[in-house]
């Protein structure tokens, strides 16, 4: 089964990034567009045929390297 | 005075380290592979700068989790003085051995010139050799300097007098212009709660030499030696 974990900053913390890119969709004429946070996608393959386990070892890869939790949240999705 | 500098693959520093450390102590140092994860007993060891891993994940995220920086931790927490410069402060940041976070600069450009730091506590190893409040002019070559740490984090570190350097003007006084990367409360680098883990974004080893156009970051190779033996 596979892992779909999305990392972005969490909230409070500033994204230049997004702000950047928030900035340039405006410029294109893109309106209503309120605010832009820019994360990461990482998917895993994973041998584990339990949901429950699965999700359990995303979670604590995530906390262990994938995401930094002093500025990151993360999410796990198994599919 | 031992000394061990630290090499991962994309490591860019680590001569110049080794360089100033060679002229400061007038021996050579270790050089030690980061898959290593034991090597002689030293009374210094430095994380040096670079790209280690090539940044992959984030700046410092797979150098934190390699064998050598187990075995450095271990030391650490036993008093033995750390030193991490740019990458290397990332890498510690990321390790845990000192707190918070170096996220891309607020200007979002990669940053290279030289700017100016506050001294605010000279009361360690490495900066022995500073006066308190003096200002030094150091160099910084970095795209993920821009310190990072919640309110309370940012507290404690003033009240227990554990951040190092400041950027600050040529006068010493703080401004946003001042500030090369939007570090909160212009913070260049900072101290672990025993005082022996120093993290910095400045490359103080790309300026402790007349050839290379300046020597503020002498002292504090000769500060090292100084307090821990030649």
């Amino acid at each position: 089964m596979k892992a779909r974990i999305h990392i972005t900053l969490k909230n409070g913390v500033l994204d230049p990034q997004g702000k950047a890119v928030e900035h340039a969709l405006q410029t294109l004429g893109f309106a209503g567009v309120d605010g832009v946070r820019q994360g990461k996608f990482i998917e895993l393959d994973l041998t584990e045929t339990d949901v429950a386990k699965a999700e359990v070892q995303a979670s604590e890869m995530c906390e262990k390297l994938l995401a930094n939790t002093v500025i990151e949240d993360y999410s796990v999705e198994i599919v | 005075m031992k000394a061990a500098v630290i090499v991962f693959p994309g490591s860019n520093c680590d001569r110049d380290i080794q360089v100033s450390l060679r002229k400061a102590m007038g021996t050579e140092p270790l050089m030690v592979w980061h898959g290593d994860s034991s090597f002689a007993d030293v009374d210094l060891i430095a994380v040096p700068g670079g790209f280690s891993y090539g940044d992959y994940l984030r700046a410092g995220a797979m150098a934190a989790k390699s064998p050598v920086m187990r075995e450095i931790a271990d030391r650490a927490n036993k008093g033995v003085p750390v030193m991490g410069i740019c990458n290397g402060f990332q890498i510690l940041t990321e390790s845990g051995l000192l707190p918070g976070a170096l996220m891309r600069n607020a200007g979002l450009k990669y940053v290279c010139k030289d700017v100016h730091l506050r001294v605010e506590a000279n009361d360690t190893p490495f900066t022995q050799n500073y006066s308190q409040g003096s200002v030094m002019r150091i160099p910084v070559a970095h795209h993920d300097g821009n310190y990072f740490a919640d309110s309370n984090v940012l507290d404690e570190l003033e009240a227990e007098n554990r951040i190092a350097f400041k950027y600050t003007n040529v006068d010493g006084t703080e401004s946003e212009d001042a500030n090369p990367n939007g570090s909160q409360r212009h913070i260049a680098g900072i101290l672990n709660k025993k005082r022996n883990v120093l993290g910095m974004m400045p490359h103080p080893e790309r300026l402790a030499d007349p050839d290379l156009g300046g020597t503020d970051g002498k002292p504090m190779f000769e500060g090292l030696v100084a307090a821990l033996g030649s």
